[in-house]
C-alpha cells in the first residue's frame, strides 16, 4: 500500500502565451525611462551617503563634473584628478568649462546653471576648494554635492 | 476557394523581446540627481575690501575638522553621533539669547565650517549633512510639514503653495527679510595637511 497517490491526471503547465505581452511591457518602461551615459566616467566614484538630499529640479540647467582618484593609477597616477565632459581638466580650466556650459543655455537661464559635483569620498577637500574658488570666479555659485540617501534606522 | 492565410511564426517573438529586454535592462542607469545644494558666495574680488564685520563670538558656532577628519566644535573634541551635532546646532540656532554663551537670535547666528585640504570628502559632506539637517529640521517644524516633504518642496518654488510653505517655514517677514537664514560659513581650508 502505498502512501503516495498516484498524480492526478490534470493539466499542470503555466499558461505561456502572455508571456511576450509581459515581457513587451517591461521592455517598453525600460525603453522609455534608459538613458544612455554620454561619457564613460574614468575616476572612481564611490559617492559618500547623506540624509538631507534636495532633488535637482531641471535636468537641462545641470552641468556634470566628477572628481576622484583615476581608474587608470598607471597612466594618470593616483591624484585626484577632475573630469568633466571626456577630459581631465586642471581647476585652472574650470572657468573656461563653465562657460562653454553657459554657452549651451539660453541667456535668461544661465545664472541658474547648476554644477553638480560628484565627488568620491576618498577625494580631499583641497581639490575641491579649489574648484569651488574658480566656480565663483567663473559665478556659477548654485552647487549640488552629488550623494546616496543614507539609510536611516528607525 | 479561398486562400491559405499566410502565418507568421510568432513562437520566437518572446525569445526577442527578452533579448531587447536584457539589452535596456543592462544598459539602463539609474539617474542620480540628488545630494546637498549649497549656494557659494561671490568672488572674493567682488566684495568690498573694508568688509570687516565683527560678529559677536556668542553668534557663531565654529566647526572646524582637520586632515584626519578629527573635529572640534566650539574648540572642544567632538566624537559624537552626526544627530548630537545637529540637535547641538538646533539649540544654538533657536536660543534667542536665553544662554548667554549661545546665539542672540536665529538672525545673527552663524555657523562657521571650516575644513583642511587634507579632509576627506566623506568627513566634509557627513557634517555639512548634520549642519543642514538642523536647519531643515527648524524649518519644517515651522511649516508643520515632515522634513521629507520640507526638502521635496523646497526644490520647487515655482508652485505657489510650495512658496508659501517654504516663506512660512523660514519665517520670512513682510519687509522680504528672513528671520531663520541659512547662514553657514565654508572658509577656506587651511593648508595644514594635504597639497
Amino acid at each position: 500500500m502505498s502512501k503516495f497517490k498516484k498524480k492526478a491526471a490534470v493539466k499542470q503547465e503555466i499558461p505561456t502565451s502572455s508571456m511576450p505581452d509581459v515581457v513587451f511591457m517591461l521592455l517598453f518602461f525600460f525603453m522609455v525611462t534608459t538613458q544612455m551615459r554620454e561619457t564613460s566616467i574614468n575616476v572612481k566614484q564611490q559617492l559618500p551617503e547623506a540624509t538631507q538630499l534636495k532633488k535637482l529640479a531641471r535636468k537641462s540647467l545641470v552641468a556634470y563634473m566628477y572628481i576622484g582618484e583615476p581608474k587608470k593609477t598607471d597612466q594618470w597616477g593616483k591624484e585626484p584628478k577632475i573630469q568633466v565632459n571626456d577630459v581631465f581638466i586642471e581647476p585652472k580650466d574650470v572657468i573656461q568649462w563653465v562657460n562653454s556650459e553657459k554657452a549651451k543655455l539660453n541667456e535668461f537661464e544661465r545664472d541658474q546653471l547648476t554644477v553638480s559635483m560628484k565627488v568620491d569620498s576618498e577625494a580631499k577637500r583641497g581639490i575641491i576648494a579649489d574648484v569651488e574658488t574658480e566656480l565663483r570666479k567663473a559665478n556659477a555659485r548654485l552647487l549640488l554635492y552629488s550623494t546616496l540617501q543614507r539609510r536611516v534606522e528607525n | 476557394m479561398p486562400r491559405p492565410v499566410p502565418d507568421i511564426p510568432n513562437a520566437s517573438m518572446a525569445d526577442i523581446a527578452f533579448l531587447l529586454l536584457v539589452f535596456f535592462l543592462v544598459t539602463t542607469t539609474v539617474a542620480n540627481d540628488k545630494g546637498l545644494s549649497i549656494q557659494l558666495p561671490p568672488p572674493p574680488e567682488a566684495m568690498p575690501p573694508d568688509m570687516d564685520i565683527k560678529i559677536q563670538e556668542r553668534n557663531l558656532f565654529k566647526i572646524q575638522v582637520n586632515s584626519f577628519d578629527n573635529v572640534l566644535v566650539e574648540g572642544n573634541p567632538f566624537t559624537g553621533s552626526p544627530a548630537e551635532l545637529t540637535d547641538m546646532i538646533k539649540k544654538f540656532v533657536l536660543n534667542y539669547g536665553a544662554d548667554p554663551g549661545s546665539s542672540d537670535n536665529p538672525e545673527k547666528a552663524i555657523v562657521s565650517y571650516k575644513t583642511d585640504r587634507g579632509t576627506s570628502h566623506k568627513k566634509f559632506i557627513e557634517i555639512l549633512d548634520a549642519i543642514q539637517a538642523a536647519y531643515y529640521q527648524i524649518y519644517a517644524d515651522n511649516a508643520g510639514v515632515t522634513v521629507k516633504k520640507w526638502l521635496d518642496l523646497s526644490s520647487d518654488l515655482n508652485n505657489p503653495e510650495n512658496r508659501r510653505l517654504y516663506d512660512l517655514g523660514r519665517k520670512k517677514r513682510p519687509d522680504g527679510s528672513v528671520e531663520i537664514p541659512m547662514a553657514l560659513s565654508i572658509a577656506e581650508p587651511t593648508k595644514i595637511g594635504g597639497k
